[in-house]
């Protein structure tokens, strides 16, 4: 019986969340007193992992899997984890995870946990804790399956480092065709993704028109952060579709939020409110931000942005 | 072309979330329903294949009779006919497979599902749904195009989009982009009219296991006081980032 963490790359290179999951299939091996096993796709450096606790890694490599394909990549998990004899299947909550993990779990006939947030507090019966309700609420969810696959959450159970000497494995996977082609991946290279960000900078209709987006975006830079925007943002077309957040945008679950002229409807807090520390600037101190944030400044965003952008710029050369 | 397009009944968003029976159950007091707003998506750009390709739309929720309502404002949007079946949709896995003997028995070409709920966001239904039926899937879609059988979508990825090429028959997790908010339609007096004559069949379910349950609720922990940072002390803002909350 094992415990199998996919840990998923791009370009060869892990995520945090990929170090995530490992942190946390090792604790529910721990739990299930079982081992745990790591598969990689095409990394480049599979004992990075050893440091997460990382006993024994599977690394596959092979040039019909360097892009994504989500069947493709089910059919390499499951040949895996029928290996292993793996009873757990983790996978983080990246795009690409929440598109095989679905495949994965009709394979091996799992009941599938997504948006889990903690260890399970229970292991028989296995029960997890999941984010329901758009992030308003939690669900105690009972997983009663002999298969589990779990889906962790970003920034939830935290890295956590747990050094092993681990073994290398290296195995040959059978790539089954699948109906569905890549033709052409168009990403903006040099920017922090909303996913991958520490910290997020974000703005709503305060900002009064894109062209006053200049401000938002060195702001980001001086912080190392993605850009985001609030809906109205994105439907009047100020800003790409992309860097909309909120209940149906893009979730936001990173260690510092920043919303600049967003007054925080119930839909936008739904979801950022994952993150874990919130700051808000804004003229109007009744928004509704306020009672859902950490940090605010009641001012306008004109005055205080440009400044704040000096302070930071003098804080990180102190 | 046949299209199906699946349905939640959610709360509203702007819904306040609470519970009873112990933390149980969702409290449903007062709460007003919807289709879900992934699945509206998806629902408009179906009726869009029905206008210009001359396709046919169904609809189909998992769940019990309170669920009519929204499967009739579907109709009342312009889908030709619904289907309930009649399971309490308490598990994605479970809710897959109601949903794959639906599309076995009509042979539809083109699933189309918003890629969560706003309810639970299980993002799995999708997925387990084309893996149970064997059709070609793509998530996260945010573009398509059909032709004969021959599909171009576009999915969202970290950082920007991928297109891809791929055919029907198909299932399709949607979400913003497949449609603009701004095509979303509102059911007018005709429609609501209309809806009212067209055909619900009601299915008992296949009698499909749950895989998992949900046990209790939590709410989220009570938050504390914002703290407030004058805008021409923004030193202060800076120092509590930096050594209290430790994020810069």
């Amino acid at each position: 019986m094992s415990v199998l963490v996919f840990a998923d790359s791009t370009d060869g290179k892990f995520k945090k969340t990929s170090f995530e999951a490992v942190s946390y299939g090792k604790k529910v091996a721990e739990q299930l007193a079982s081992n745990l096993v790591v598969l990689t796709i095409n990394a480049s450096d599979a004992s990075e992992l050893y440091k997460y606790g990382a006993e024994k890694v599977v690394a596959v490599s092979n040039d019909a899997l360097l892009t994504f394909n989500a069947k493709e990549y089910a059919a390499v998990i499951v040949q895996v984890a029928q290996k292993e004899n793996a009873t757990v299947v983790v996978v983080d909550s990246s795009i690409n995870s929440l598109y095989v993990s679905p495949l994965v779990a009709v394979s091996l006939d799992a009941g599938y946990a997504s948006n889990t947030v903690s260890a399970p507090s229970s292991i028989n019966p296995f029960t997890v804790k999941r984010k329901a309700f758009s992030n308003k609420a939690f669900s105690n969810t009972v997983i009663s399956s002999e298969y589990k696959v779990i889906g962790l959450a970003k920034n939830s159970f935290g890295i956590h480092e747990n050094p092993v000497s681990g073994v290398l494995e290296s195995f040959d996977v059978q790539v089954a065709a699948s109906g569905v082609k890549s033709e052409k991946v168009e990403r903006v290279s040099g920017k922090v993704t909303i996913a991958d960000a520490d910290t997020v900078v974000s703005a709503g209709r305060g900002m009064k028109g894109p062209e006053n987006w200049g401000m938002i975006e060195e702001l980001a830079d001086v912080l190392g952060a993605a850009t985001a925007c609030s809906k109205p943002v994105s439907d009047l077309g100020w800003r790409p579709h992309g860097e909309h957040v909120g209940q149906t945008g893009k979730p936001v679950a990173s260690n510092l939020y920043i919303a600049i002229g967003i007054s925080g409807a119930i839909q936008h807090l739904a979801g950022i409110n994952a993150s874990k520390v919130k700051v808000v600037i804004n003229t109007d101190p009744e928004a509704p931000f306020f009672k859902a944030a950490d940090y605010g400044v009641v001012g306008d965003a004109f005055e205080v942005i440009p400044s704040l952008i000096e302070k930071l710029k003098a804080f990180k050369e102190a | 072309m046949k299209i199906l397009v699946c349905i939640s009944h959610v709360p509203d968003t702007t819904s306040k979330i609470n519970f009873t029976d112990n933390d149980a159950e969702f409290d449903k007091n007062g709460v007003q329903f919807v289709i879900n707003p992934y699945d509206e998506f998806c629902l408009t750009r179906a009726m869009w294949f029905k206008e210009k390709q001359g396709a046919t739309v169904t609809v189909v929720n998992v769940g019990g009779a309170e669920t009519e309502p929204t499967l009739r404002k579907a109709l009342a949007i312009g889908a030709d006919d619904a289907i309930r079946i009649n399971v309490a949709a308490t598990d994605g896995f479970l809710v897959a497979k109601e949903l794959a003997a639906v599309v076995k028995a009509g042979s539809y070409d083109l699933v189309l599902a918003g890629k969560e709920s706003a309810d639970y966001n299980g993002q799995m239904v999708p997925g387990m749904l084309a893996s149970l039926v064997d059709y070609n899937f793509v998530n996260g879609c945010v573009d398509l195009e059909v032709e004969d059988t021959n599909v171009s979508a576009k999915r969202e990825i970290d950082g920007g989009n991928e297109t891809v090429s791929t055919s029907l028959p198909l299932v399709i997790g949607g979400q913003k982009g497949i449609v603009e908010e701004k095509d979303l339609r509102i059911p007018n007096m005709r429609g609501i009219m209309m809806a009212r004559k067209k055909p619900m069949q009601v299915l008992e379910g296949s009698g499909a296991a749950a895989a998992t349950n949900s046990i209790s609720f939590e709410k989220l922990a009570p938050k504390g006081a914002v703290k407030l940072v004058a805008a021409d002390n923004l030193d202060a803002l800076i120092d509590l980032l930096h050594n209290e909350a430790k994020v810069i």
